[in-house]
């Protein structure tokens, strides 16, 4: 973090650096540089800094509408897809700016995972075979370990195994959104992004998904936009706060529930308003 | 202090019934109306046409003579027709549909082209027969056979297919896309995996219905100068040919002159009838069949 950089983010500089001395460091993936979005004439996201550290689960909390999943989908490239959109500043993902490489190969290293799960209407096999096939693999035999190693990681193999070429729409919502999960671990990317992954289900289906992101986190970093506070104080090592397309506030998570530095946290951690 | 006067409320409450009532019996009538007109339509046509529909007619030569004249030539030359109006058709409307859905960037220059095809949609038909007699007939020197005319007929369907593929593009929803992106697929993995398929029973419907506009049409044939006796049956798409809706519109031509001609073009009517409600059904069928909830 650059110290020398006087903006109206001063606060969360210091606080980033003092967060900084007492937790192990660990190497950065994702570096954001002063990024602004406009939709159309709408400024979306205003001067964003922030930074992602390998296998650790960051969770971006705030408001609807604070501009969270399309933060989120700035980082893949996704945002693109949307007409009139304008960026401004600097994504280095691994050191290399996202823009200097192909959004398919960007993409590959950086899975998704939805809001609204959103299996194709395919049979189980195929959905989690689609990035694999996509990607060049033919082999039947390497698609199907690839198949049972992506369903095992998301706790769903035991559950389908009998039946993979099944329509994927017969599963229940929370077996849908982890067949998503599954699906983008096939591509065996190095950061998964979730946008607001369990909005759409029920407690136990939740508590199912935030158990396999505490297992992802061994071996993949994770980026999660959640509406629910106590889901980003149970699963993520480092929290940001985004209010009217800023940031507000960045820390590790503890610090951001317990001790908040910003007036504006402390009043949307305790649902003084959003 | 109500301000509903009750007393006035009653008194107004027969006539406000009775045009309840006038309402509802006013849209029966509407639908009665199209419904007994092709209901008298179908039993006329029956009537004079059952009788002369047999084997023998079905597979005949045309003849001017009534007893032995048969269409079979005209329902192989419409079996041709289809043969080149339905690839044509399918690969230049869902191309272009995909194009304007998936690829073209929203701006002047699409809305440009969208404004053109819906116009095309609407230009007569008739007018698509002088320019497919200026065009392949003439200029290209084809003649009149099945070629020029499938190529006439492709081009007054194409804006209908198109139309209709693009909604049915249109309905895939957005998620199924953003999720083959995410993962990396190039457009045309996501076009050719995902959007296609999904979009496929909507396309197939719109094409099919497009198909049996095609089937029933005339006027465009008759510009482009279809003979009205031709006794040889079709082989390839570079002879001469008629379709049965000619048939049906040359016999009832000169039912003045032989009388048994009008119930030629009856019997040939219930061909027709029978084949448009067959591609109907089949269209119908795919789309609940095929239909995917997302």
């Amino acid at each position: 973090m650059s110290t020398l950089t006087i903006n109206k983010n001063n606060n969360f500089q210091q606080t980033n650096i003092i967060s900084l001395k007492n937790v192990q460091p660990r190497e950065t993936i994702y570096d954001v540089k002063d990024l602004n979005l406009w939709y159309g004439d709408t400024h979306a996201l205003k001067g964003i800094d922030l930074s992602f550290f390998d296998k650790e689960v960051t969770a971006i909390i705030g408001p609807s509408g604070c501009g969270k999943s399309t933060f989120l989908k700035t980082l893949n490239r996704l945002v693109e897809l949307v007409p009139g959109v304008r960026t401004t500043g600097l994504i280095t993902y691994q050191g290399k700016s996202i823009l200097d490489q192909s959004v398919e190969e960007l993409r590959t290293r950086v899975g998704m995972v939805f809001q609204k799960a959103n299996p194709f209407p395919k049979s189980i096999y195929e959905n989690v075979a689609y990035g694999p096939k996509i990607h060049g693999i033919r082999n039947k035999k390497i698609l199907d370990e690839i198949v049972e190693k992506s369903l095992r990681s998301a706790f769903l193999w035991d559950e389908v195994k009998d039946r993979l070429h099944e329509n994927a729409y017969g599963l229940s919502g929370g077996q849908q959104q982890r067949l998503c999960i599954a699906r983008c671990l096939a591509i065996e990317p190095d950061v998964i992004l979730m946008d607001e992954p369990t909005s759409a289900l029920d407690p136990k289906s939740t508590l199912k998904i935030e158990e396999l992101i505490q297992e992802l986190k061994k071996n993949y970093s994770i980026v999660i936009v959640t509406h629910n506070m106590q889901q980003a104080a149970r699963i993520s090592d480092r929290t940001a706060f985004f209010l009217n397309g800023e940031v507000v506030e960045f820390d590790q998570t503890d610090v951001i529930f317990n001790n908040p530095n910003d007036q504006r946290t402390e009043d949307y951690i305790r649902g003084r308003f959003g | 202090m109500k301000y509903l006067d009750m007393t006035a409320v009653s008194r107004r409450m027969n006539f406000r019934l009775f045009k309840n009532k006038f309402a509802k019996v006013m849209f029966i009538c509407s639908t009665l109306f199209g419904l007994i007109m092709l209901a008298i339509l179908i039993a006329r046509v029956f009537t004079q046409g059952i009788g002369w529909l047999n084997l023998d007619f079905l597979t005949g030569k045309l003849s001017t003579d009534p007893d032995r004249a048969g269409i079979m030539g005209a329902i192989l030359g419409t079996a041709w027709l289809m043969l080149i109006v339905a690839p044509v058709t399918m690969i230049l409307g869902v191309g272009t549909a995909i194009y304007l859905e998936l690829y073209a960037k929203p701006g002047r220059l699409k809305s440009f082209i969208q404004t053109n095809i819906s116009n095309l949609a609407g230009v007569p038909s008739i007018v698509y027969g002088i320019l497919g007699l200026t065009v392949f007939v003439r200029a290209m020197n084809m003649g009149n056979i099945v070629l020029a005319g499938g190529l006439t007929m492709a081009l007054l369907i194409l804006p209908i297919v198109i139309v209709s593929s693009q909604e049915a593009i249109r309905a895939v929803p957005q998620h199924l896309s953003e999720a083959s992106y995410g993962m990396g697929a190039t457009k045309w993995q996501t076009v050719k995996n995902i959007i296609l398929p999904a979009s496929l029973p909507g396309i197939l419907t719109g094409a099919i219905l497009a198909l049996s506009r095609a089937i029933g049409e005339t006027s465009p044939l008759v510009v482009i100068g279809i003979p009205a006796l031709l006794i040889p049956f079709p082989s390839s798409i570079f002879d001469k040919f008629t379709v049965l809706p000619m048939q049906i519109y040359y016999w009832t031509l000169d039912s003045s002159l032989v009388a048994e001609y009008a119930y030629l073009a009856a019997a040939t009517i219930i061909v027709l009838l029978i084949i448009l409600l067959i591609l109907n059904s089949a269209a119908i069928f795919i789309r609940n069949k095929f239909q995917q909830r997302f």
